[in-house]
C-alpha cells in the first residue's frame, strides 16, 4: 500500500471536517447563550424601570425597620439591611453547625446499630432509616413544629426536664453555663494539653518508625486533653456556674432560651440527615471486605486493634466524601427554616428584605452567592482530603 | 505379648451411635433468640432498651390512629375530647370531608373527571414502562414521554375547541399539583440531565464550561433559592406579555434543579464504562451520536437506574417546597385545611400530617423498592 499524496486525497467538504464542526457548534452555543443573556438583561432593565425598582446595592445601608426573633449580634429595627443580612447568615451557620455535630452522632449510632448482631436493634435502626428517608423534610419540620412543639403545654404547665430545663410551647429553656474568673486557666491548659498531645503523637510515631516500639498515645492524649484541664478546673474551684432558668408565673427568667422554631428546625434536620448519614456509614463499613478483617486476625491482631487499625481507616475513606455532601445538604436544607419562621438567611434576607426592597435580582444573587461559597469551600477542602487519602497505586 | 493374651471384649459396636440432639439452647426459636438478642451483657441491655422504646411508641400510636380515632362527624365538635371521651385520637372525619380538596385542590367540581382520567392515564403509562413483561414497551416509552404530556396538558388545562373548559392553573391543587410537578420533573430531568452529562464530558471547551457552570451552580444552592429565582426573576427576564404563570415557574425551577442532579448521576454512570467500549465503538466506525445511542448510553443508564430512581425520590420529596412560591401542593392544602376554624382541634394537625406521611411514604417507598429490585435483577448478569 502506498501513501496517497495530499493532492490526490478525495476532497472532503468543510461540512464534514471535525475541527470546523467543533468550532461551529461552540460558536453557535455561545451565540445562543449570549443572545439569551442579552435579552434577559434587556428585559430585566425594562421591567425594573417600569416597576420603578431601584438597582444596585444602596439598600445595604438603609434602615431595615423590622425585628428579628433570634439575634446573636447586636441588632434592632433601626439597624441596616446589611446588618440583617449578617444576623441571618450567622443564624444559618449556627443551626447548620449544631445540626452537623448532632446529625453525625445520630447517623453513626444508627448506622452501626443497623449492622448490629442484635436483631431487634438492627430492625429498629432500619425502620428509622426507611421511614425518615421516605418522608419529605418539610413534612417532618412542620410536624415537629406544629404537631409537637406547638401542642406542648403553655408556660404555666411547662414540662420539667431532668437537669433543670423547661420545655413548653414557647421554646426550650436550658441552664446556661456562666464562666467565672479562673476559667481562662482551664481553657489555657486545655489548649496546651491539645498541643502537647499532638506533639506526643508525632514523637511516638517517629519513634515507632525508627525503633518499632509503641507508645500509649491514646491514654497520654486523654490525660493531656481531658485530665489536665479537669485537675486545673477543680484546683481553680470549679469556675463554671450554671444559671438555671427560674419559672415565674407567666414567664421563665434566666438560663438559655431556645426558640421553638430553632428547636423544631434543628430536630428535623438532625433526624432527617442522621438517617442519610446512617446509610453512608453502613455502606462504608460494608465496603471493607471481610478478607481484611480475617487477614488482621491471622496476623494476630485482637478485635479492638483490628477495628481501629484496619477496618475504620479503610471505611473512613469511603465514608468521608458522601458524609461531606450530607453536611452540605444539611446546610442547604436549613433554608427550609422559612417554613417554620426561624430567622435564617433565606427567611430574613431573601424573605423580608426582598419583600421590603423589591430588589429581587440583587437579593437572590447575594443569597445564592453565600450558599455557593459555602459549597465551593467545602468541596475544595474535600478535594484536598481526597487527594491525601486516595489509595496510592502503582 | 501374643495374640492369645489379648482378651476379647464382650461387645463391639458395629453401627455408629445416633447423634445426640443439639443442646436446646442453641437451636430453634430459643437458640435464635439467644444468638440474636441475648448474646452478651451489652446485647441484653440493648434488647431491653429497644423493647422499652417500642412499648413507649407503638401502643400510643395505635391508640391515637385507630382506637381513639374519630371516624365520622361533620365539624370540629366530633373530634374534641369530652367527658365521655377523655382522650381524643386522630380526626379521620376531617380527612373524609376534605379528601377531595387534598386530591384536586380547588379544581372545579364538575370538571374533576378530567383529573381522574389524567391519573388513570399516568398509571397506565407507569405500569407500561415499569412492568417488564408488558407488550411493546417501546410504544410505552413513546406514550409516556410524548403522548401523555400533550394529552394531559390539553385535558387538565382545557381546550375550548374540543369542548374542554379552560381551568386556570391557580385552581389546581392537592395531590394533582404534587403529581404534575413530580411527573414533569421526572420527564424533563432525564433527557436534560443526559445532555448536561454528555456536555460535561465533551471535548469542546465551551460546551464543557457551560455544563460545568450550570451543574455546579444549581447543585451549590438550596432548591428554595432556585424556586425564588424562578418565581421572582423569571418574570423579569422575559417580556411583560410572556410572564409565565405560577405553575410554569414552579415547573421551571424544579426541572432546572432536578436536571443538574440527574446530570451528575448520569455522569457517574458514563465514567463507569470502560474506555475499551468507546474505543471499540469508534473502531467499528460509529460516529459520536451512534456510539452514544447504541453502545455507551444503554450500558451507562443500565447501571445508573437505581441512582436515577433515588434522584426521583428526592425530586418527589422536594415538590413539597413549591408551596413557597404559592402553589397549593398536597402538603400546602393540608396546611391550609388544618387551620380552618371549622375543623381546628388539637388533633387536626397531627391527623393531617399523618395523611401526608402515608401519601409520600407509599410513593417514595414504592420507588425505592423498585430501585432495589432493579439493582438485584441487573446484578444477576454479573454474578458468577
Amino acid at each position: 500500500m502506498t501513501a496517497v499524496p495530499a493532492s490526490e486525497r478525495p476532497k472532503v467538504s468543510l461540512l464534514y471536517n471535525p475541527r470546523v464542526r467543533t468550532i461551529a457548534y461552540q460558536t453557535l452555543l455561545c451565540a445562543i447563550i449570549a443572545f439569551l443573556a442579552w435579552s434577559a438583561v434587556n428585559n430585566a432593565i425594562e421591567n425594573l424601570r417600569r416597576a420603578r425598582i431601584a438597582s444596585g446595592f444602596e439598600f445595604w445601608r438603609f434602615t431595615s425597620g423590622f425585628d428579628i426573633s433570634q439575634t446573636l449580634i447586636d441588632y434592632s429595627s433601626t439597624s441596616t439591611y446589611g446588618r440583617a443580612f449578617w444576623v441571618g447568615l450567622i443564624n444559618t451557620l449556627v443551626v447548620a453547625a449544631i445540626g452537623i455535630v448532632l446529625a453525625t452522632i445520630v447517623g453513626f449510632l444508627a448506622g452501626i446499630a443497623r449492622l448490629s448482631k442484635n436483631w431487634l436493634l438492627s430492625r429498629l435502626a432500619g425502620g428509622y432509616v426507611e421511614l425518615i428517608r421516605n418522608l419529605p423534610l418539610l413534612l417532618q419540620l412542620l410536624f415537629w413544629y406544629n404537631a409537637v412543639l406547638k401542642a406542648l403545654p403553655d408556660m404555666r404547665e411547662s414540662v420539667m426536664l431532668p437537669g433543670g430545663g423547661f420545655l413548653n410551647n414557647r421554646g426550650l429553656f436550658l441552664p446556661q453555663p456562666m464562666f467565672q474568673p479562673g476559667f481562662e486557666w482551664v481553657l489555657a491548659v486545655f489548649v496546651v494539653g491539645l498541643i502537647g498531645a499532638i506533639a506526643f503523637r508525632i514523637w511516638a510515631r517517629r519513634r515507632q518508625e525508627r525503633t518499632g516500639e509503641q507508645a500509649p498515645v491514646g491514654w497520654v492524649a486523654l490525660g493531656l486533653i481531658v485530665g489536665l484541664p479537669l485537675i486545673v478546673y477543680f484546683l481553680a474551684g470549679g469556675p463554671i456556674a450554671l444559671a438555671y432558668p427560674q419559672k415565674g408565673r407567666f414567664n421563665i427568667n434566666g438560663g438559655m432560651e431556645l426558640l421553638p422554631e430553632f428547636v423544631a428546625l434543628l430536630f428535623g434536620l438532625v433526624i432527617y440527615t442522621g438517617a442519610f448519614i446512617a446509610e453512608v456509614v453502613r455502606a462504608g463499613i460494608l465496603a471493607v471486605s471481610h478478607g481484611q478483617t480475617e487477614a488482621a486476625y491471622s496476623l494476630g491482631l485482637r478485635p479492638g486493634p483490628t477495628l481501629r487499625l484496619v477496618v475504620i481507616p479503610q471505611a473512613m475513606r469511603v465514608i468521608v466524601p458522601p458524609l461531606t455532601s450530607q453536611y452540605l445538604n444539611l446546610t442547604k436544607n436549613s433554608s427550609l427554616a422559612v417554613f417554620v419562621g426561624y430567622p435564617d438567611l433565606v427567611q430574613v434576607f431573601a424573605g423580608t428584605v426582598l419583600n421590603q426592597t423589591g430588589q429581587a435580582v440583587e437579593v437572590i444573587a447575594v443569597t445564592m452567592a453565600v450558599y455557593l461559597t459555602i459549597s465551593l469551600v467545602t468541596s475544595l477542602a474535600m478535594n484536598w482530603y481526597n487527594s491525601r487519602m486516595a489509595l496510592v497505586e502503582r | 505379648m501374643t495374640a492369645t493374651d489379648f482378651k476379647q471384649p464382650g461387645f463391639v459396636r458395629t453401627m455408629p451411635m445416633d447423634a445426640l440432639p443439639p443442646p436446646m439452647a442453641m437451636t430453634g426459636a430459643l437458640g435464635w433468640v439467644r444468638a440474636n438478642l441475648f448474646s452478651g451483657p451489652f446485647n441484653i441491655l440493648m434488647t431491653i432498651f429497644v423493647i422499652l422504646l417500642i412499648v413507649w411508641i407503638v401502643p400510643p400510636l395505635l391508640k391515637f390512629l385507630i382506637l381513639d380515632a374519630t371516624w365520622s362527624g361533620t365539624d370540629r365538635e366530633a373530634c374534641l375530647a369530652s367527658d365521655a371521651r377523655p382522650e381524643a385520637g386522630a380526626c379521620w372525619a376531617f380527612v373524609r370531608e376534605r379528601l377531595p380538596y387534598f386530591i384536586y385542590g380547588s379544581y372545579p367540581i364538575p370538571q374533576r373527571w378530567r383529573v381522574d382520567i389524567f391519573f388513570a392515564m399516568l398509571a397506565i403509562g407507569i405500569t407500561w414502562l415499569l412492568w417488564l413483561g408488558a407488550p411493546r414497551r417501546d410504544l410505552g416509552a413513546l406514550y409516556f414521554f410524548v403522548v401523555l404530556p400533550i394529552v394531559s396538558f390539553i385535558l387538565l388545562k382545557g381546550w375550548p375547541l374540543v369542548g374542554l373548559v379552560n381551568v386556570d392553573t391557580a385552581l389546581w391543587g392537592g395531590a394533582l399539583v404534587t403529581i404534575v410537578v413530580a411527573t414533569v420533573g421526572i420527564v424533563v430531568s432525564l433527557p436534560v440531565g443526559i445532555m448536561l452529562a454528555l456536555g460535561r464530558r465533551s471535548r469542546m471547551p465551551a460546551v464543557k464550561l457551560f455544563s460545568v457552570i450550570y451543574i455546579e451552580f444549581v447543585r451549590g444552592v438550596p432548591l428554595i433559592t432556585v424556586l425564588f429565582m424562578a418565581s421572582v426573576m423569571l418574570p423579569l427576564f422575559v417580556p411583560d406579555a410572556w410572564s409565565p404563570d405560577k405553575l410554569v415557574r414552579a415547573l421551571v425551577g424544579i426541572a432546572m434543579f432536578a436536571s443538574a442532579y440527574m446530570a451528575e448521576v448520569v455522569r457517574a454512570g458514563l465514567q463507569a464504562i470502560p474506555k475499551g467500549q468507546f474505543e471499540g465503538a469508534m473502531a467499528v466506525g460509529l460516529n459520536y451520536r451512534q456510539m452514544m445511542r447504541l453502545i455507551i448510553l444503554p450500558q451507562a443508564l443500565k447501571i445508573t437506574i437505581p441512582n436515577i430512581v433515588n434522584t426521583y425520590i428526592g425530586l418527589f420529596k422536594d415538590t413539597t417546597l413549591v408551596s413557597i412560591i404559592g402553589m397549593f401542593d398536597l402538603l400546602r392544602t393540608i396546611e391550609s385545611a388544618r387551620i380552618d376554624p371549622k375543623w381546628a382541634t388539637p388533633v387536626t394537625s397531627a391527623t393531617g400530617y399523618a395523611v401526608a406521611a402515608i401519601f409520600y411514604f407509599v410513593f417514595c417507598y414504592g420507588m425505592s423498592r423498585y430501585a432495589r429490585y432493579t439493582e438485584a435483577r441487573l446484578a444477576k448478569g454479573d454474578r458468577r
